[in-house]
């Protein structure tokens, strides 16, 4: 009877496995496809988050990660009480709040806007013009900027010749915040409100009708039909845009900030470029790199938890 | 129901609030253009009149010289014809990857299909950092070469997902009917489903191409020798050449070293765009179609 069911048990293996074989055989075109892009993402992805070690080491760049010495929290701590560090994060938290209060909704009214326009043709032109900021890199948009509103630039030509004072946009604390943010407001306005004018096609048409017969004014037809309307989709850029709150793209601030409003412009990512690229430094700026990661993992998690807790939906 | 919406569309004449948005919207369209003017204007004009402010949006003083000083400049050339060779070998790299693991990723049966999407997808919101990359590229023997700047950013996995989903709306009975004739998933793929999906196929190739044009962060990591100095870094080194001296602090070291006039900043930028705006009217429609595709399935 054992012999049997040991019998009946190996058969069953075998079969699993001449299956799994079988299976393997049968898509092995498909594996060997994604051999390259796996091998990909293997090397370049999460090669680097092994990388992250460098993290609880004095990493020395001639022993390598496997001869470096180990410290564990040493680095953090050390970063823990860098005043430079604080400044970057504040830096990186201050202007990411101010991007989300005044950068999220701008592409929702503009895509309002150009949904209340009628003229097919104008709507068109515009938009192809208001689309156009989002091609141009930052480094020919800081190009732009240093040459418009520099002391000798056009605003502050114009300004003069109003009669006003000049504004030093690029070196006052203030004045260079309020440029960093319109310029960043101007470059993604346009494109941002392809997004909701996609949702607001969804929208059903019958429901502007009904409501036009009911005398409903545009204002509480915006307000009860359109805003409805593109709630999920505010709702997921929302919550991918509060899980980025800690990270922040390299080259706006790099290329807008000067030595003179570094006080104010010094962010993570330009914080992790001194100090582990011009300096060399690379134990620290890694665990400062871990430390967005991480943060913005966690935030992005809550983010997404707490909108699925209100009944909304996630991004998963 | 349609004389309803042509009655819609007639509805009321110009209203005062209509006037006001078509006011608005104009005038947020004329902030997209009035730089690139100010930029012609610029590069056209002599440097005197630009020191004593006289240029606004119409040249002042008019002269080609600095058209002349850039198209002279071998570097600047070279910089432009490594740009589009780049572009275009990073492009094709990005599409073969992306090709690859969007198709097979596209059949449920396949095994571990599920644990491959997830290990794609955590890539997306968890990353090693800037420092990571930098030691891999370094370790790699990449630093100054093509390869930095083509291989560290070669498949975006949410352009492989939107890939995927263009792949997933394809007709399943064409695929089934090539599999009966006894063609093999590769032949299907080539055969089949990468013609009906040429569209799409452009769309991220151009996704892609922007971004390596664009790109400039990894320029200025990886590349120190000036013969491998893609547009952007080079417009880069241009326009940050004076600005310290400008706001009177001392230069950063060989950057600072020289005086560019603004005349040959502003030409720079042009230089740097022109590629751009010649075939920005096609670039613009296919992008857009691509990002409702996005959106749609977002």
């Amino acid at each position: 009877m054992k012999a049997v069911l040991d019998q009946s048990r190996e058969y069953a293996a075998t079969k699993k496995k001449n299956k799994f074989l079988h299976n393997i055989k049968r898509d092995a075109w498909l594996y060997l496809l994604l051999l390259m892009p796996f091998a990909y993402i293997l090397i370049f992805k999460y090669a680097p988050i092994y990388g992250v070690i460098m993290a609880f080491q004095d990493y020395n760049i001639f022993a390598g990660i496997k001869g470096s010495e180990w410290v564990g929290l040493d680095v953090f701590q050390f970063i823990f009480q860098q005043d430079s560090f604080y400044r970057a994060l504040k830096n990186t938290l201050a202007l990411n709040v101010y991007d989300l209060i005044a950068g999220f909704p701008a592409p929702i009214i503009l895509a309002i806007l150009l949904n209340e326009v009628r003229m097919a043709k104008f709507k068109k032109i515009t938009q192809t013009v208001l689309y156009l900021p989002h091609f141009l890199s930052w480094v020919i948009i800081g190009g732009m900027v240093y040459l418009m509103f520099s002391n000798s630039g056009m605003v502050n030509t114009f300004l003069a010749s109003l009669g006003l004072d000049k504004i030093e946009f690029l070196s006052q604390k203030i004045p260079w915040l309020v440029t960093y943010i319109s310029v960043g407001v101007w470059q993604h306005i346009g494109w941002g409100t392809i997004i909701y004018l996609a949702a607001m096609t969804g929208i059903n048409k019958e429901l502007y009708e009904a409501s036009d017969i009911d005398g409903c004014s545009r204002f509480r037809q915006i307000w009860h039909i359109t805003l409805p309307g593109i709630k999920s989709t505010i709702n997921i850029l929302l919550i991918l845009q509060i899980g980025r709150m800690v990270s922040i793209g390299f080259d706006r601030p790099f290329v807008m900030g000067n030595s003179l409003v570094s006080e104010y412009s010094d962010v993570i990512s330009t914080f992790v470029y001194r100090v582990g690229i011009s300096s060399g430094d690379f134990s620290q700026a890694t665990a400062v790199g871990l430390f967005q990661s991480v943060i913005g993992l966690i935030l992005l998690l809550a983010a997404n938890y707490i909108a699925k807790k209100l009944g909304e939906d996630g991004i998963w | 129901m349609v004389s309803m919406a042509g009655s819609m569309g007639k509805r009321k004449k110009m209203s005062l609030a209509d006037i006001l948005i078509i006011v608005f919207i104009v005038a947020l369209s004329f902030t997209c253009i009035v730089p690139f003017l100010y930029m012609i204007a610029l590069s056209l004009s002599s440097n005197e009149a630009i020191i004593s402010q006289k240029v606004g949006l119409w040249p002042v003083g008019f002269t080609l010289e600095t058209y002349k000083t850039i198209l002279s400049d071998v570097e600047m050339l070279y910089s432009l014809g490594y740009s589009i060779v780049l572009t275009i070998m990073y492009t094709a790299v990005c599409m073969f990857l992306t090709i690859c693991g969007a198709y097979p990723l596209t059949k449920k049966r396949l095994m571990g299909r599920s644990f491959i999407l997830s290990a794609l997808v955590f890539t997306m919101y968890f990353s090693g950092g800037l420092i990571p990359s930098y030691m891999l590229v370094k370790n790699l023997g990449m630093m100054n070469t093509v390869w930095s700047l083509v291989l560290p950013g070669a498949m975006s996995v949410f352009n492989l997902i939107i890939l995927k989903t263009f792949f997933t709306n394809l007709p399943e009975s064409l695929e089934e009917s090539a599999a009966i004739d006894g063609c093999s998933d590769l032949g299907i793929l080539i055969k089949i489903v990468l013609p009906l999906s040429l569209p799409s196929i452009a769309t991220l190739s151009l996704f892609y191409a922007v971004d390596r044009w664009n790109g400039f962060q990894d320029a200025l990591f990886y590349i120190t020798d000036k013969n491998l100095y893609p547009l952007q870094l080079k417009l880069y080194q241009i326009i940050s050449a004076n600005q310290q001296l400008d706001s009177q602090q001392g230069g950063e070291g060989s950057v600072g070293a020289f005086i560019v006039p603004e005349s040959l900043k502003a030409a720079s930028v042009m230089f740097t765009t022109i590629p751009i705006l010649l075939i920005y009217p096609k670039l613009q429609k296919y992008f857009v179609d691509g990002v409702m595709t996005g959106a749609i399935k977002g």
